[in-house]
Order: structure tokens, then C-alpha cells, then sequence
């Protein structure tokens, strides 16, 4: 291809096809008013391409980059990082469409388009944005072709492309497969104050779970090794928050105190539960893990309260096993600073539910024989305080609801004895509150409670609707006993699921409605696919490639042997290949190689054969060209053409290839 | 009298030579309907009126010794005007059969496109079958037998187009245009072309026709150069230009074409640049470009399209 050959108007159609399918999926990315702008300038070029308008002047150009770099770093207030960048990328790849004169300024285009498929993934490694990164390339790939030669029809140009793309898969499998893995990032990506992830958070106020109970992205997904334990074990603890200010639950502390677990676990016992958990990135810390956990995992730490806390945010998708045993006791000797902040409330508020609260603590005292006294805390009192408890709301009818009204200064007071309908927050707020009151250490854990089954892959399947939240109360010599108040209310939620327990008729996210058993089908299908994809592609990090390779018996590979063995094995495919070609090769004509070779003597002269044109046709053209040699030339176009196209024997074949090879030194 | 070869070769090389005495200026436009004759195919001239269409179909019959009928085709005329009809005729009580201009071996059909459709099928029928039937009877038309249609351009008023089906059955199509000054000053200060046309005696005998036409069947097209034909009709297929590609027949119309074009040019073997110089005639009426009114991918261009996207295999 030459560099400084005009761009015609078929390749800027296919430029401009190129620039939409690998800016297209980047628009989500783009603040409003830079997608309209690259849009219009689009459009334009369009118009310039269509109408065979002029290209605009240098002098307008130039202005033009500067401006739209300074919009971006207005924009953003920096031109480092993931999005900014991008934008940067797009902005410069769509001006320079205004500036197509050349094959050089095409051949900028495409790389340009390469590196900005590839940037795709830094927002989204699922099966669609795969598969729409394999549209691009091939679009991409075709445009590179059209930049060389633009006459095959665009659909032969891209079906020569997408062969060539295959013909590339076994290269793409094995640097895949051995390239050497680093633990972690590949570079340090700066963290984006604009993305966003959905998601339990630190805090918790009325309707705040309610809400992520309208969502059905997946939390996390987890492989049981032996049977699913029942719905009503599978208590996924997350933030565990202490701290009420009458309105939102905060969790206290996020320093990681603890590296081993404060209690005794036996983890041979018949009921330990082991799993492997892939836990959706969700921008917090926390590490979702069925109750009660083992040992946390490597780079993951515990806190005084029992969260699981990774060293760094969650933003990749990230993988762990655990074991867990059911109903383990922990925190019998629970120190005395904990326990203050499980009983601290704001000084006022909610009269009502603390005088109902009152009144427990004085029954209760009076029963164990401890006097009247409302203040002091006797802790065998404190079983008999939560049983009132329990009795009493049970006796409030409360019921639940993914709409809860809205509560007034006095949430509590409102919901108990007002409006009596509230999703789990509800409860569980009035619950510790009511606790707290009666002077019971009490705190608000969050998390998700369920999931469910996807018969494809046997993978359980936690979704944001099946985030949830109950009470931990501390009950001296049993430690902290979990209590769940939804449950007592509408023990279905727990059984079953939340969908069962919310009253017809209430807006549920569209997957989770049992009525649409086909759409769960396919739901489910999709699922496991996009897991799959998940455990066998995007999660194929350094373990999982040593585990490989082992199985395939290359030992414990540092990065030299793989390194080697990858340089290997491609050239392996390389030679496969060339001699593939070179067979292909050899089944030509001899007649059509002599005179290749003579096309490529011509070409050295400047002389370039048309691989559409007939030899006669290109000796008459290529005399005028070069009159000392035209006799010769003629002479050989002669010989060949009736060699290839006359009728020949074989005899006579031999001694004519040879009498077309000296005509061809003649030249 | 036998035919030799090079006889039928020196008698169709008399034909070219005479012919370009006549006409002026179209040496590429005569040896092109020549072609056409000698792979037996049938020829469409489309152009204005005036530009010597007539006189070229004249002029071909009466070098090659062929008997020569022309019809005029108006919108009023019927299919019996053209293949004949049986009249009773009462002396001797039977029907007696009238043959029809088209019993003839060269058929100038005048603005074919003045005529129904249903008239124009009459024709095109013969044309394809080399035979009529009449009243159950079927009789062969004479040996030769070349139609040479001339069409107005289709744009004109009070035309009815030939659909692309009867198209295919032109071998080739022409198109005369105004000759050049050199041509048209020699045209105005020459002789009447009337009188030398009477004048013209056959350069050849219908022995060496037949000849000639069975030599050009013989020329050799080697494994290349069919794939290389096949190729462009693959690639007008598969083309986004036109609506549709071309035919198995316009494709061995294609070959046969390129065949006499390279008899002609004195070889007995076909080139790429026989096909790349006969494929203007065989795709101008055969393809039909998907934006008919840009007229990107007609006639010439689209020829010009084929060629260079179509490598030589």
C-alpha cells in the first residue's frame, strides 16, 4: 500500500463505519454533551463523504483539536485516567476523520480504532461486550483491508477478514493460555470518582434496602461443595452497624483487628458448609460470607464486630472459598466497650416503643428476682426481655411490604404503633431499638439472606433483591445469638423467598416474579453462561493457569519456561502455516509463478500489473513505459499467454516453461 | 466447395474491410456485431435515431451473403405481422400458410420497443427457439438466423422497455453514438450511402459463415480462463450494485462472445483480454444498477467496475 495514496470515497465510508462501531459502545461511557459532538462531527464527515465535499482547511483543524482537548480537561479536570482518557481517544479519532487525505492518515484511524475496541474492557468483560468488541475488530480488520484495495464488495471484504480473524484463533488460544499471569492488575488503573456499582453501603435508614430490593443484578454466585444447606441457614453476613443516630444504622469500625476468627470452629464437623464464593466487585469492602465463618481469606481481615473485610475495595470480581459451620456461639466473653456500643441510643426519641420497653425490663427483673429497677441489667433478665420482645412483635400485626410508607422524627414509634408496614430495615431497626431500650446489647447485621438454585450449573445465585437484615443480641454466656425479626413476622421470607412474603400486587423486579417461569428459564440459562464465562475466561488468573499447566504435566512453570514454551509453539503454528501456503503455493500454475516473478522485475521498474489486467494488455502498457526493453516484453507476454491459455501438451509444456523463463532473463 | 479455415478466416477479414469502407469510424462497433453473429448470438442496438443502426444491419447481410428482411415496429402491430398467418384460399379449398418477415436469415427489427409486449414476445420467441409454431405446426427458421433489434433509448415517449428476461436473450448490445468529426466530415463530403449500399456485393458465401461459426465453437478456452469467466459472474452476484447477476446464459454468452472475438483476432485460444473487450455488449442490458437513477454500475461502468475488481485467476 502506498503511504501517500488519496483516500477515496468508499474507504471513508468504511472509516466511518469503523469510527461508529467502536465509539458506539463507548458512549455510555461519555458525558452527554461530548457523545453529541462526536455524533455531529460524524455526520458531517458523512455528508462531506457523501456530497465529495472539500475537507476542512488545516488552520480550522488545528484550532478545533485544542478546543475539544480543552473541553475534556474542563470536563473532567484531568486528562489521566480511564474515562478522561477515552474521551481524549474518541474526541482526536473523530477529528482526525476530518482530516482523511491519505492512506497514512487512514492507516492512524484504524490503529486508533484497535486501541479503542480494547479500551471497551476496561468498563465491561462480559459475553456481550465480547462479542461486540469481535463486530468491531472484524469492521476494523475489513477497513484495513478497504485501505489497501476498496473494489471487493464490502461483504467479501469483511467475510476475507473474519476468515483471517479465525486463521488467528489458535494464536489467540495459546498466548491465552500461557502467557505468563501476574497476581492482581496488570497496571494500576486510578480509581474513577464517576463509576458506580450497586450495592449493600455502610449505612442503612428506612427504604434503603427496599430500594436494592428492586434490582436483580447477581451479588455474588456460590458452588457448594457438597448439598445446598436449607434457605433459612443461608445468612450471607456483610456491614454489621452499631451506631444509630434515630434515624440510619452506621457501621462503627473498619480497622481489621483480628486475623483469625474469635471462636472455635470445627470445620470437619458433619454440618460445615464449604463453597467457593465469586463475589461481584461492589466498590465496598466487605466479603459476604455464610454464617458462621472460618479463617478469613488471603488479603482479608477480620473486625471486633465479625465483618469480613478485604484489604483493598472490591473492584474486580473476585473469588474465594470458605467454610462455614451453622449456629456456632461466638462472643460469650464480649468486652465491656462493645457491649456499651450495643446499647447506645440517641437521648430522645420514640417515647412510646421505649416505655413499651421499660415495662419488659421491669417484668423481667421482677421474674429473676432482681428487684424493680428499671436501669439495672441483669443479664439472666435479658433471655425473658427478648422473648417479650419476640411476643411483642408478633402481637403488632406488622406487615411487610417493598413500599414502606414514609416515617416520621419518631421512625420507630411510627412504624410500630402508626403505619405497621416496613421491608427489613424496619424490623430490624425497631427491633435492636426496642432492645437497646429495654437495655439489651443489640446491633443491626446486613447482608443478603437466600439466593437461589440455577439448575444449569448448580450454582446458587445471589442477587441485590435478596439483600437483607437482622439482629445479632448478646445474651450473656450464649454471646451473640442472630434474631431475625422479618422472620418473626413472616417466617415465609426466610422459608421461601422475599418474593413469597411481599403482598400481590407490589412492584417486584421483573426476574423475580414466579409467573414468568420461561423468562427464569432463560434468565437461568443466560446465567450460568455468563458464569461460566466468568470461571473459565475472565477469571483465569495466575492460580488457575499454574493448576493448568500442571494438569498438563509442564510441572511448576516459572515465567522463562512459559515464555519458551509460548515462543514454541507459535512458531510451531507459523511453520504449519508457511508450509501450508508454500503447498498452496506449489499447486499454482508454474506458468502463473514465472510470471509473478515478471510482475515484481516490472514493479521494480515502477511499472505496477493490475491483478485484473491480461498479459497482452499489461506488455502494450509496459512497453510505452520502458521502449528499450519492449520487444522482450512483448515477446514474453506472448509466450506466456499462449502457455496459460492455448491448448498445450505436456511434452510441449516443459520445453515452453523453459523458453518463458529465458525470455524472462531477456527482459 | 469446402471451407478451409483460413478461408473462412480471409472471407470474415473481407467482411471487416468492406464494411469499414461503408461506415466511418466504427471499426470496433462492426467487428463487435460480426462477433456477435459468428457465436450466433443476437444483437441489440440501442441509440438515437440516425446515428446508422439500419444501415449497419443492412450492410452486415448483404457482405455475408444473407437473405435480409427488416420490420418496422409500430404500437399497433400483432404478432401475425411478424411470424405470417394462414389464408383460406377458396380455389382450392385449403388454408395456405403465408410465411412472416421473420422467415428470413437476417431480421432488422426497427425500434423494437415501439411494439406491445405481446408482439415483442413473438419475436423474441423465435429468436430463442430458432423455430415457430403456427396454427400447431412447427416450422424451422432459416440457417443463419440473426436478429439485430435497434432501440430508441428507453426515456423516449410512447416506448414499452424489454423486460429483463427477453434482455438476455441480446447476446450482446451496442450503442453506435455520433462518429467521430474526422468520420462525419468524410460522411458529409462522401458519397450517398443508399447508392453505395445498393451497390455492395457479398464478400462471402453462407459456406463460409457456417464455417467460420463452427471454427470459433473450436477456439480453446483453457481451465483459467473459464475460472476467470465464472469469477465475474460470481462477482456480479455477490456485488452490492446491481439487483441482481448474471445469468448462466449471459455467462456462456460471455465465453462464446470472447471465443469469436479472439477467432476474429486471428488466435485459437481465448485471453482475459477478449472477455475484458466484449463484456461492455454482454453486461450494458444485463445488469441493472440497484440506484437506476444515479446511473453508477451502467453499461460501461459497470464493465469497467467488473474488470478491475475481477483478478485474473
Amino acid at each position: 500500500m502506498r503511504i501517500n495514496r488519496p483516500v477515496t470515497q468508499r474507504q471513508c465510508w468504511w472509516l466511518l463505519a469503523t469510527a461508529v462501531s467502536v465509539l458506539a459502545p463507548l458512549a455510555r461511557q461519555l458525558p452527554l454533551w461530548l457523545v453529541a459532538a462526536i455524533t455531529g462531527t460524524l455526520l458531517i464527515r458523512g455528508l462531506l463523504t457523501y456530497r465529495q465535499w472539500r475537507l476542512p482547511p488545516r488552520w480550522l483543524l488545528v484550532p478545533l483539536t485544542f478546543i475539544g482537548t480543552g473541553l475534556v480537561l474542563w470536563h473532567y479536570r484531568t486528562l489521566v485516567g480511564r474515562v478522561p482518557g477515552i474521551a481524549l481517544l474518541a474526541v482526536l479519532l473523530s477529528l482526525k476523520l476530518l482530516e482523511l487525505r491519505v492512506a497514512r492518515d487512514a492507516l492512524t484511524v484504524v490503529l486508533l480504532a484497535y486501541f479503542l475496541v480494547l479500551a471497551q474492557f476496561m468498563f465491561d468483560q462480559g459475553i456481550p461486550a465480547g462479542l461486540l468488541a469481535v463486530l468491531s475488530v472484524v469492521i476494523t480488520t475489513a477497513t484495513l483491508a478497504a485501505a489497501s484495495d476498496d473494489r471487493p464488495p464490502p461483504l467479501a471484504l469483511v467475510r476475507r477478514c473474519a476468515i483471517m480473524l479465525l486463521q488467528g484463533i489458535p494464536f489467540m488460544l495459546v498466548l491465552f493460555i500461557l502467557f505468563p499471569r501476574i497476581d492482581g492488575p496488570l497496571w494500576g488503573l486510578p480509581q474513577d470518582r464517576h463509576s458506580a456499582t450497586s450495592g449493600l453501603s455502610d449505612s442503612m435508614s428506612p427504604g434503603s434496602i427496599a430500594q436494592l430490593a428492586q434490582s436483580d443484578a447477581v451479588a455474588f454466585r456460590v458452588k457448594f461443595d457438597g448439598p445446598v444447606p436449607p434457605q433459612s441457614q443461608l445468612y450471607w453476613r456483610g456491614p454489621v452497624m452499631s451506631d444509630y443516630d434515630g434515624r440510619t444504622w452506621r457501621v462503627t469500625q473498619r480497622n481489621i483487628v483480628r486475623p483469625q476468627v474469635p471462636y472455635l470452629i470445627d470445620n470437619t464437623a458433619r454440618d460445615a458448609i464449604r463453597y467457593e464464593l465469586t463475589l461481584e466487585p461492589h466498590g465496598q469492602r466487605w466479603l459476604m460470607v455464610l454464617e458462621m465463618p472460618d479463617a478469613p481469606p488471603a488479603n482479608a481481615g477480620l473486625t471486633s464486630d465479625l465483618q469480613f473485610l478485604s484489604n483493598q475495595a472490591v473492584r474486580t470480581r473476585l473469588r474465594y472459598t470458605q467454610t462455614s459451620v451453622p449456629d456456632t456461639a461466638f462472643g460469650q466473653d464480649e468486652t465491656p466497650q462493645e457491649l456499651a456500643s450495643a446499647l447506645t441510643l440517641p437521648r430522645s426519641g420514640n417515647p412510646r416503643i421505649r416505655e413499651v420497653a421499660a415495662t419488659w425490663r421491669v417484668q423481667a427483673n421482677s421474674q429473676v428476682g432482681a428487684g424493680d429497677t428499671a436501669i439495672t441489667a441483669t443479664p439472666a433478665a435479658d433471655a425473658l426481655i427478648l422473648k417479650a420482645a419476640e411476643e411483642f412483635f408478633l402481637r403488632q400485626l406488622l406487615a411487610y411490604t417493598l413500599t414502606p410508607p414514609l416515617l416520621g422524627e419518631n421512625a420507630v414509634d411510627d412504624f410500630v404503633f402508626g403505619t405497621k408496614k416496613g421491608f427489613c430495615e424496619h424490623f430490624a431497626s425497631a427491633f435492636v431499638f426496642a432492645l437497646r431500650a429495654a437495655g439489651v446489647p443489640a446491633r443491626v447485621v446486613a447482608g443478603y439472606q437466600g439466593g437461589e438454585i440455577n439448575p444449569v450449573d448448580g450454582f446458587l445465585v445471589v442477587r441485590q433483591y435478596d439483600a437483607h437484615a437482622w439482629t445479632e443480641v448478646w445474651l450473656s454466656g450464649r454471646g451473640w445469638v442472630r434474631i431475625d425479626p422479618t422472620a418473626i413476622t413472616m417466617p415465609r421470607r426466610i422459608a421461601d423467598n422475599f418474593i413469597s412474603a411481599v403482598p400481590s400486587g407490589e412492584p417486584i423486579p421483573l426476574f423475580a416474579r414466579a409467573d414468568l417461569s420461561w423468562l427464569r428459564a432463560v434468565r437461568n440459562r443466560f446465567d450460568a453462561v455468563a458464569n461460566g464465562w466468568n470461571q473459565m475466561v475472565l477469571g483465569y488468573n495466575a492460580a488457575k493457569q499454574r493448576e493448568f499447566l500442571q494438569n498438563l504435566g509442564i510441572g511448576e512453570p516459572d515465567w522463562r519456561r512459559m515464555t519458551a514454551l509460548l515462543a514454541g509453539i507459535c512458531g510451531v503454528l507459523m511453520l504449519l502455516l508457511t508450509t501450508w501456503i508454500l503447498w498452496q503455493r506449489q499447486k499454482l500454475d508454474p506458468a502463473l509463478r514465472i510470471w509473478q516473478n515478471f510482475a515484481r522485475k516490472l514493479e521494480r521498474r515502477g511499472i505496477q500489473w493490475q491483478p485484473w489486467e491480461g498479459p497482452l494488455d499489461f506488455a502494450q502498457r509496459a512497453g510505452e513505459h520502458w521502449p528499450e526493453r519492449r520487444e522482450q516484453i512483448h515477446a514474453f507476454a506472448q509466450r506466456y499467454a499462449r502457455l496459460r491459455y492455448a491448448r498445450t501438451t505436456d511434452e510441449g509444456k516443459t520445453s515452453a516453461l523453459n523458453a518463458l523463463r529465458r525470455a524472462l532473463r531477456a527482459i | 466447395m469446402s471451407a478451409t479455415p483460413s478461408r473462412a478466416s480471409d472471407a470474415m477479414q473481407a467482411v471487416l474491410t468492406a464494411a469499414n469502407s461503408l461506415i466511418l469510424g466504427k471499426p470496433r462497433e462492426i467487428r463487435l456485431s460480426l462477433t456477435c453473429l459468428l457465436a450466433r448470438g443476437h444483437l441489440l442496438i440501442e441509440d438515437l435515431p440516425g446515428v446508422g443502426k439500419t444501415t449497419l444491419s443492412q450492410v452486415l447481410a448483404k457482405l455475408l451473403g444473407l437473405a435480409f428482411q427488416r420490420v418496422q415496429f409500430t404500437s399497433d402491430m400483432l404478432p401475425a405481422d411478424i411470424i405470417g398467418v394462414s389464408v383460406f384460399e377458396r380455389d382450392r379449398g385449403v388454408f395456405r400458410f403465408h410465411p412472416g418477415p421473420v422467415f428470413s436469415q437476417v431480421v432488422l427489427a426497427d425500434e423494437i420497443n415501439r411494439a406491445t409486449p405481446k408482439t415483442q414476445s413473438a419475436l423474441l420467441e423465435a429468436m430463442e427457439e430458432r423455430q415457430v409454431t403456427v396454427e400447431g405446426e412447427t416450422r424451422l427458421l432459416p440457417e443463419p438466423f440473426f436478429v439485430i433489434a435497434t432501440q430508441n433509448p428507453t426515456h423516449q415517449i410512447g416506448t414499452f422497455p424489454l423486460p429483463e428476461s427477453q434482455l438476455d436473450r441480446f447476446l450482446l448490445r451496442l450503442r453506435l453514438g455520433y462518429p467521430d468529426p474526422a468520420a462525419e466530415r468524410a460522411l458529409l463530403a462522401g458519397e450517398d450511402r443508399r447508392s453505395l449500399l445498393n451497390a455492395l456485393t457479398p464478400s462471402c458465401q453462407p459456406e463460409d459463415l457456417r464455417a467460420a461459426q463452427a471454427l470459433v465453437r473450436g477456439v480453446h478456452a483453457s481451465a483459467a480462463l473459464i475460472e476467470y469467466v465464472q469469477s465475474i459472474a460470481a462477482f456480479t452476484r455477490a456485488a452490492p450494485d446491481w439487483q441482481s447477476g448474471l445469468s448462466p446464459r449471459a455467462a456462456l454468452g460471455l465465453l462464446m462472445a470472447a471465443r469469436a472475438w479472439a477467432w476474429l483476432e486471428g488466435r485459437d485460444h481465448v485471453l482475459p483480454e477478449d472477455v475484458q473487450t466484449v463484456l461492455p455488449g454482454i453486461v450494458g442490458h444485463r445488469l441493472r444498477a440497484v440506484d437506476e437513477s444515479r446511473e453508477v454500475g451502467a453499461g460501461e461502468t459497470a464493465a469497467t467496475r467488473i474488470i478491475e475488481s475481477v483478478a485474473l485467476p
